[in-house]
């Protein structure tokens, strides 16, 4: 059940679930006192001037413009994609989000929406948020995405059955996404604030990287806490031992909770420290946020104009 | 790709209120030295910051006089909670001209900004709190009802970490009822004298506390002074040994906090990243400045290649430079001399056979800066794994067995501190037990707390500093 490309040690790891079991379980663990100061230390780089420029920027191209709410309708889709194309209609130059992310029904109002401007439609697919539900379902859930037209899905594992160690289950839901996706990109979405310990973070990590993942995603934005910088650390760390292994590049998101440009950057300053700057990329890493997205603009008038504006000066779709 | 350059953020150098030149503090006054003046350099930009008048032996003895009159007319006979109060006083004012101490201690020491304002002030703070604290309670201290202080502490301090070191004298001497005369080092006089200020902010009475700028000559001088009744003294090992034969056969109370060559075990167990970011702080905080510092790395051989490979890629993030830039990792070396001497060593390192590894940092053209650097291949047989090298040098050596760990961790003329990574307690427990060591850190490095006392074994000096041991160096019991 391994995929081709792996080393031998990591394609034998998923020989079956024991192995899996050991290796996972064999991993080096995480001090949760030391991944917490260094978060906290390197959350103090001072960035500002024309490197806070570059960083709200590079912000903007990360964002996964998301709406995930029982609510939703084909109305506030369009908004939203309307949104994603142009940030600010005011000034031009401002660069697109990476992606509009919502359920799978509303995929095909947001590839309509996107069409011919390269965004992509992202869709949290798999009985989001719980992913409590059969394979089949999930996978049925995966295919209106994909057959709508979503270029990349967001899945959620089974925190269930990675609690009671049922990993090879996991390693499996993840494989047959990953085989529905078709040439869509695959994000998992740990829900780290369910994993709790950080060891289980990075178990998570590997398990889904293992399993093909394109990125590894920290949360659903439903559950508290969700992302945080600890955990992005982890993750981090993970997706770069990960190409020391195998040389592949696989892409991290961190989503729920981002909703300043402040906090925004102190992820980028990890993305650059911890994994390395290769990652800065919209390719390799995203932020899963709604509001974010207006803080940074309005950052960026104030990095342009030398004065802040005010949330009236911004879209609030 | 474009690169994430971090913009140069610099705290402004006029917050340290530079002053053209700086006077000994002797019984409540700032004097004219009757000494050979000194100038103090910008480690990180080879300027003169401020020219220093220093102590004569005529100075001194005013000094040690003024000491002894504080010590018997007001500080010795002061109740404890009156005492107590001066302390606490000293210690509010160091927090609110913290932001000027530290962009002080960074011009004339080279150490980044972030860590004079992140650990040292907020530990020089701690450590007058602590201490006052103390004061009112030496009776419950469990040393029997009544100890008394020794009388005048000549106290001796190093350049590594010049406020920090300070209080680590002042504020337990003071607490038991001594009364000071200090020597801070040669090179880094400055906060220091700054300190005097505070003193005198605080309203201490006159001769309390004296501060002697100078260099060696005043401090062999002070070590020789009949009028000392104990001698405290951090700084090198060399020096140690010659104070040690100069008060032999004397009745002053003598220690020494010296050199120290720290292993850094890491276990096949081991939390990997963190213990990365362990030895990153064990070596290359405050440039490897440190006598405690985890200089020598362990590694069991089965994690050995991976730990070094994660090492490196750690270092290499390290960003060198000013100082005073916020973003800097890794500041300037103190002085020129000592930039020789990491020189020396680490090419030593190189002919006997070591693999060096310097990171790929960009170096300032002008003060003096050594890149972070990692020895791997390195035998105790090494003088790299010897001698105590005082800079941002890393020698990493490996092991196959817990047993093996110890030995070679004990083997070393120092003991000052060790460091054990190990995801299992009873690994670390056992491996705690058999290190020589004044300080054993698990999963962490370099974290002092003024209730820890500090100290060492063989030639790391003896005596303690902080906690309830500490105060024992400051009374008669």
């Amino acid at each position: 059940m391994s995929a081709p490309t792996l080393p031998a040690a990591l394609a034998d790891a998923t020989r079956d679930d024991a192995s899996l079991r050991r290796f996972l379980h064999g991993l080096p663990g995480v001090d949760q006192v030391g991944v917490e100061a260094r978060a906290t230390a390197l959350a103090t780089r001072s960035i500002k001037k024309s490197s806070k420029l570059w960083a709200i920027d590079t912000a903007i191209s990360m964002v996964d413009l998301t709406t995930l709410e029982g609510a939703d309708t084909h109305g506030k889709v369009r908004a939203l994609t309307a949104k994603a194309r142009r940030p600010d209609p005011e000034r031009p130059d401002t660069p697109q989000v990476a992606a509009v992310c919502v359920y799978p029904d509303l995929v095909a109002t947001a590839v309509d929406g996107l069409k011919g401007t390269g965004i992509g439609v992202a869709s949290v697919a798999t009985a989001f948020p719980s992913g409590r539900s059969s394979r089949q379902v999930k996978l049925a859930d995966v295919a209106l995405a994909v057959e709508s037209g979503a270029t990349e899905v967001d899945m959620v594992i089974d925190r269930g059955a990675f609690l009671e160690g049922r990993y090879g289950e996991v390693f499996e839901d993840i494989q047959a996404v990953k085989a529905a996706c078709g040439d869509a990109h695959l994000k998992v979405i740990l829900e780290t604030g369910e994993l709790v310990t950080y060891d289980n973070v990075r178990r998570a990590s590997w398990l889904a990287l293992l399993a093909g993942g394109d990125f590894i995603k920290t949360s659903t934005g439903k559950v508290s806490p969700a992302a945080t910088l600890p955990v992005t650390h982890v993750m981090l760390q993970a997706v770069r031992d990960w190409f020391t292994t195998t040389g592949e590049l696989r892409g991290v998101k961190p989503a729920g909770g981002i909703r300043t440009t402040k906090d925004a950057i102190k992820y980028l300053v990890a993305v650059h420290e911890v994994a390395g700057e290769q990652w800065l990329t919209p390719e390799l890493f995203r932020f899963g946020a709604s509001s974010l997205l207006n803080d940074l603009l309005l950052q960026r008038r104030t990095q342009h104009d030398g004065h802040y504006s005010g949330p009236d000066y911004v879209a609030v779709d | 790709m474009p690169v994430f350059e971090y913009a140069p953020a610099p705290e402004s150098r006029d917050l340290a209120n530079l002053k053209p030149s700086y006077r000994p503090f002797i019984d409540g006054e700032f004097v004219d030295g009757g000494g050979e003046p000194l100038k103090t350099v910008n480690p990180a930009t080879e300027e003169v910051l401020a020219e220093v008048s220093t102590a004569s032996a005529a100075d001194i003895d005013t000094a040690v006089k003024a000491a002894r009159k504080a010590f018997e007319k007001t500080w010795g006979p002061m109740p404890g909670s009156e005492r107590a109060k001066y302390l606490f006083r000293i210690a509010r004012l160091i927090q609110e001209r913290s932001r000027e101490l530290a962009v002080l201690e960074t011009l004339d020491n080279g150490k980044p900004i972030k860590e004079s304002r992140d650990s040292d002030l907020p530990l020089v703070a701690a450590h007058f709190f602590y201490h006052a604290g103390w004061a009112d309670k030496l009776d419950y201290a469990g040393y029997g009802p009544d100890p008394k202080p020794l009388g005048v502490a000549g106290q001796i301090i190093p350049w590594n970490f010049p406020l920090l070191m300070l209080a680590w004298k002042i504020a337990p001497a003071l607490a038991t009822g001594n009364t000071v005369v200090l020597k801070p080092a040669e090179t880094t006089p400055l906060t220091a004298l700054v300190f005097g200020e505070i003193c005198q902010q605080a309203g201490l009475p006159p001769g309390v506390v004296n501060i002697l700028p100078g260099a060696g000559d005043v401090g062999a001088r002070l070590v020789g002074h009949p009028g000392i009744d104990k001698i405290a003294f951090t700084g090198s090992t060399e020096v140690g040994k010659l104070i040690q034969r100069q008060v032999a056969g004397t009745p002053k109370r003598l220690t020494l906090e010296l050199g120290g060559k720290a292993a850094n075990v890491v276990f096949d167990d081991a939390p990997l990243d963190q213990a990365v970011e362990g030895i990153v702080n064990g070596i290359f905080f405050n440039q490897g400045h440190v006598c405690c510092a985890g200089s020598r790395l362990l590694a069991q051989e089965s994690v050995a290649e991976e730990l070094l490979d994660k090492l490196r890629h750690r270092i290499s993030t390290l960003r060198l430079g000013d100082p005073l830039d916020k973003n800097t990792d890794v500041g300037a070396i103190n002085s020129a001399e000592q930039l020789t001497r990491i020189r020396e060593l680490a090419d030593s390192g190189e002919a006997e056979g070591a693999q060096r590894w310097t990171s790929p940092c960009p170096v300032p053209d002008r003060g003096f800066f050594f890149a972070p650097t990692v020895f791997s291949g390195v035998h105790q047989s090494m003088r790299i794994a010897r001698e105590e090298i005082f800079g941002p040098v890393l020698s990493v050596l490996t092991f196959r067995t817990p047993d093996e760990a110890v030995a070679k961790a004990n083997n070393t003329p120092y003991g000052l501190s060790a460091g054990i990574w190990s995801e299992k307690g009873s690994r670390i427990l056992w491996t705690a037990n058999r290190l020589r060591a004044g300080v054993v850190w698990a999963n962490t490095f370099n974290r002092f707390d003024p209730a820890a006392p500090f100290g060492g074994y063989q030639e790391s000096g003896f005596g303690r500093e902080g906690g309830r041991t500490g105060l024992e160096g400051y009374l008669s019991v």
